[in-house]
């Protein structure tokens, strides 16, 4: 027995030391509109991003953190977190620095007004005139001077064209007998409480809790018709046929689309909400002249055009809405024509008593029938 | 026995300054924050505040319980069929019991769910035999269903490496005495498991009843305990409440531990105790 | 007749373990980039993962850790546990029994946050940027897998005769060579399914590595988890079939070199 571990572990272990030397692909930036020094070289860059939500070489696409390596000598320590409370738990409690996070709009707002964020030296980063007009001057940033956008992205209906008749324009869809057990709706209380909100004509941002309260009443009466709250399993899912019904990001359905052309995705009437992630940079961040490096990589021409097409979402960079060769681009679904006239709304931070008032009703709502 | 009792205090030593630094402080930590409120002033608000997830509890521990229950019913006979092979194969049987486990959570999840799911492979499969489809994911079933599955090596491994040293010769002696096989199971066989009985339930109850990941995926809209208390901490970056929550959780499990070893009686004794 | 219901038993067992790693190993070689339908067969997500130098180095990352902690808990567990079988006072008994179940009784996300907070205080009292690290996710993977080490290794203890200690020191072996040569191999089942079972815990855990890890250790479940906001794609199902087809061609050829080694000696008796 003895024997076979050590065995396995040494295989183990071997097979790891000759996996890890493979590997290549797209690295060298063709074009740089910036310059970019060798000053840096040798230091270490710590970026805390989404999952796959960076060009990384895979699929022949372009890696971002190997080419920035590349040009600049600064080593890039690339990790991952799955969601903005779980990033800013980590930030928050002082226990590791990181120099770049890729947050959302709301908690941006959160991070700046507790002082976790430093302003950004815009005069390093000179390919910010690429970021569109409208993604400039944003509520959580109005001055432009401790963020840069990443991505932008909108939230929509999907359904399944064989399960749905008709094409469904309003949210109210989701509340229909017709479709009992074959709707999903959001598993987090902001997003789910959301699409009760824009129902109902409630602002998302509200504090009043009787307002609140009447978005839960409207949640509860959702729970029979219901099959499941998701977040990533949205994905099996709508792609397996298994549900009719769900609401979720734009740019994640043209993937659901690629492997189930049933699929076909609507921006209800009532409105719906729009989110940016923003490159911003900690108070406590070791190397900042690095930070401000990879900042202005990440705009240039084809790192964004790479990240667009990687993730799929909407870019708030000119040089990639504008390029005709871009995978998306007119894209109705990710760039609706009509987007001025679309009741669209951010998530702003709401204040911790209402957080906590909404999260009760939300434990409610999952506990009643 | 001065010479045992110093290498004892050796043996031990490690093991209980690890204990003391990264079992104890963190406890410690966590009873803190269980009775402060956000500004650090003592307060028992949170323990009050818990009453409303009275059901919660309820529930967690009750799937668990029946998850536990139905692991051992299977894990039992497994382990002693698995003892009786030639040891070779026991080998083999014991690394392919652990194997699925390699397997990353959020991967057997989907897996299962792929599966299980309205339109997945088992319902596909009864749709070709003209069979009505079975609800399967998003009932208390397929949570249960997904806590056996992704405990089962646990309950196996050390039922079975107790089973495998009881002597043949023992059985063969009883039988020549005229026993036959349930009598063997209940006066031989099953006093001598209790040990790997009692650990394995451990290591089986007291994990499920802080699962958070499978009811998620598998129940679609069951909230366990373990949900809770990561919503409060994650989500509400209310330490204090997540940290109330897991206190109760761990009381309640000690007490349900103390109450399954005076049912197991002596034989459990030596293991815990 | 039993003979054969035990295996179909044993059989049926198996095919439940192993469903869900059939279906993934199925989707593998998907074609298209989705786990749930599959279009046609491909071998492309094989060669994408050997692309991705940050699968290949949380790969690498997960294994050096789930090694290393593992051994390390069976070394401190093991010991431990024969301590605690010798010991004689009962309350000191009783409490460490209890200490030994509290990282399993906690939620994950209590067990990760509240070392974490440790960490963080420790960290600040030395002055240090950061005060996580490899070493810091290391201690915290041992630290849960100790009492799946200790609870493994106990009950061997109960089952071996006690009065074999003795007449070996009767013989005149010291308490270390009575340990080494006499408890050890005795136990050695109980160790080695400790050691297989941290090992195990170590290569899934997620949520305790998230809030112990520095900045620079990525691991494989971390890499995963972290995908959950997009789709996980078939990539990480190749990986997948790849560790446990290894595993399960080194297992057959361990096996199979033991199984001729031992014919062999019988052919020199």
């Amino acid at each position: 027995m003895k024997k076979t571990l050590c065995a396995l572990l040494s295989g183990v272990m071997a097979a790891a030391a000759v996996l890890t030397s493979c590997g290549g692909s797209n690295t060298t930036l063709e074009e740089p509109r910036a310059e970019y020094t060798r000053d840096l070289a040798g230091t270490t860059l710590n970026v805390f991003n989404w999952g796959l939500y960076i060009s990384d070489g895979s699929e022949g696409s372009f890696d971002v953190n190997k080419a920035f390596e590349e040009l600049t000598g600064i080593k890039v320590n690339y990790m991952n977190y799955e969601s903005n409370e779980a990033m800013y738990a980590k930030l928050k409690s002082g226990a590791v620095s990181y120099d770049i996070i890729i947050p959302s709009d709301y908690m941006i707002e959160r991070l700046k007004n507790e002082d976790m964020l430093q302003k950004l030296d815009m005069s390093k980063i000179t390919n910010y005139d690429l970021i569109y007009e409208k993604y400039k001057n944003l509520y959580f940033d109005e001055n432009n001077e401790y963020s840069v956008p990443y991505n932008v992205g909108l939230v929509g209906l999907i359904y399944n064209t064989t399960m749905v008749d008709g094409t469904p324009d309003s949210w109210s869809v989701m509340w229909d007998e017709k479709y009992a057990d074959n709707i999903l709706t959001f598993n987090n209380p902001r997003d789910a409480f959301a699409i009760a909100q824009f129902l109902l004509g409630i602002d998302v941002n509200t504090t009043d809790k009787a307002e609140w309260d009447r978005a839960a009443e409207k949640l509860k009466e959702q729970n029979k018709v219901l099959q499941a709250r998701v977040m990533d399993e949205v994905f099996n899912k709508m792609e397996g046929g298994n549900a009719a019904l769900a609401p979720y990001y734009a740019g994640d359905f043209l993937t659901m689309q690629e492997n189930n052309p049933d699929l076909a995705f609507v921006y209800p009437k009532e409105g719906t909400n729009i989110f940016v992630d923003s490159v911003c940079v900690p108070a406590n961040a070791a190397n900042y002249d690095a930070a401000m490096m990879y900042i202005n990589f990440l705009l240039e021409p084809e790192v964004a055009l790479a990240n667009a097409e990687y993730m799929c979402y909407a870019s708030p960079n000119t040089a990639v809405i504008n390029n005709p060769e871009y995978e998306y681009y007119q894209n109705e679904i990710l760039y609706p024509s009509n987007a001025d006239e679309m009741n669209t709304e951010y998530f702003y931070d709401i204040d911790i008593e209402t957080r906590t008032y909404y999260e009760k009703l939300w434990e409610e709502i999952l506990l009643a029938d | 026995m001065k010479k045992r009792s110093l290498m004892q205090r050796l043996l031990g030593a490690p093991y209980i300054l690890w204990a003391a630094i990264f079992i104890i402080v963190p406890l410690i930590i966590v009873v803190y924050y269980s009775f402060t409120d956000s500004a650090g002033n003592f307060t028992l608000d949170n323990i009050k505040g818990l009453a409303g997830y009275k059901d919660i509890f309820l529930i967690s521990i009750e799937y668990s319980l029946i998850a536990t229950v139905i692991t051992l019913l299977i894990s039992y006979p497994f382990a002693y069929i698995m003892s009786r092979k030639k040891e070779s194969t026991q080998r083999i049987m014991m690394m392919l019991v652990m194997l699925p486990m390699w397997m990353n959570l959020l991967i057997r999840t989907y897996s299962w769910m792929n599966i299980l799911e309205k339109n997945g492979i088992i319902n596909n499969f009864l749709a070709l035999i003209g069979v009505e489809p079975l609800k399967m994911i998003g009932t208390p079933g397929a949570v249960i269903f997904g806590m056996i599955y992704n405990y089962i090596p646990y309950m196996i491994l050390p039922i079975y490496s107790v089973m495998a040293k009881i002597e043949p010769s023992l059985l063969e002696a009883a039988e020549d005495l005229g026993s036959n096989g349930f009598s063997k199971l209940r006066r031989i066989i099953l006093p001598l498991s209790m040990p790997g009985v009692v650990s394995g339930f451990t290591m089986v109850f007291v994990p499920s009843v802080s699962t958070f990941y499978i009811s998620q995926k598998l129940g679609g809209k069951i909230m366990l305990v373990g949900d809770a208390i990561e919503k409060q901490i994650q989500s509400l970056y209310n330490y204090n409440l997540g940290a109330a929550l897991s206190l109760v959780l761990m009381v309640l499990i000690l007490l349900s531990m103390a109450l399954m070893k005076k049912f197991a009686g002596d034989s459990g004794d030596n293991i815990l105790v | 007749m039993k003979k054969h219901s035990g295996n179909i038993f044993i059989g049926i067992i198996y095919f439940l373990l192993y469903a869900p790693l059939l279906v993934m190993v199925f989707f593998s070689f998907n074609e298209a980039k989705s786990t749930s339908v599959f279009t046609g067969f491909s071998l492309k997500w094989y060669r994408e993962l050997f692309a991705s130098s940050t699968t290949m180095t949380a790969l690498k990352n997960t294994l050096i850790l789930a090694v290393l902690s593992s051994v390390i808990a069976t070394v401190i567990g093991t010991a431990a546990a024969v301590y605690i079988y010798y010991l004689r006072k009962k309350w000191w008994k009783n409490t460490l029994d209890i200490v030994t179940n509290i990282p399993m009784m906690n939620p994950d996300i209590v067990t990760g946050v509240s070392l974490m907070l440790l960490f963080v205080f420790v960290g600040r009292l030395v002055g240090a940027a950061n005060s996580l690290s490899f070493i810091t996710l290391l201690i915290a993977h041992v630290t849960f897998n100790l009492p799946y080490v200790i609870l493994n290794v106990l009950p061997k203890l109960n089952q071996t005769d006690s009065h074999l200690v003795e007449a070996a020191q009767d013989l005149g072996s010291t308490p270390t060579e009575a340990f080494f040569r006499v408890i050890l191999p005795a136990i050695m089942p109980g160790v080695t399914s400790g050691l297989l079972m941290a090992f195990t815990l170590s290569l899934d855990d997620f949520v305790i590595s998230y809030y112990t890890t520095g900045s620079s250790f990525q691991t494989l479940p971390l890499l995963i988890f972290s995908m959950t906001k997009k789709a996980v794609k078939p990539d990480m199902y190749a990986l997948s079939t790849i560790i446990f087809v290894t595993v399960l061609v080194l297992l057959l050829a361990v096996n199979i070199g033991q199984i001729k080694a031992a014919e062999k000696n019988e052919k020199h008796k």
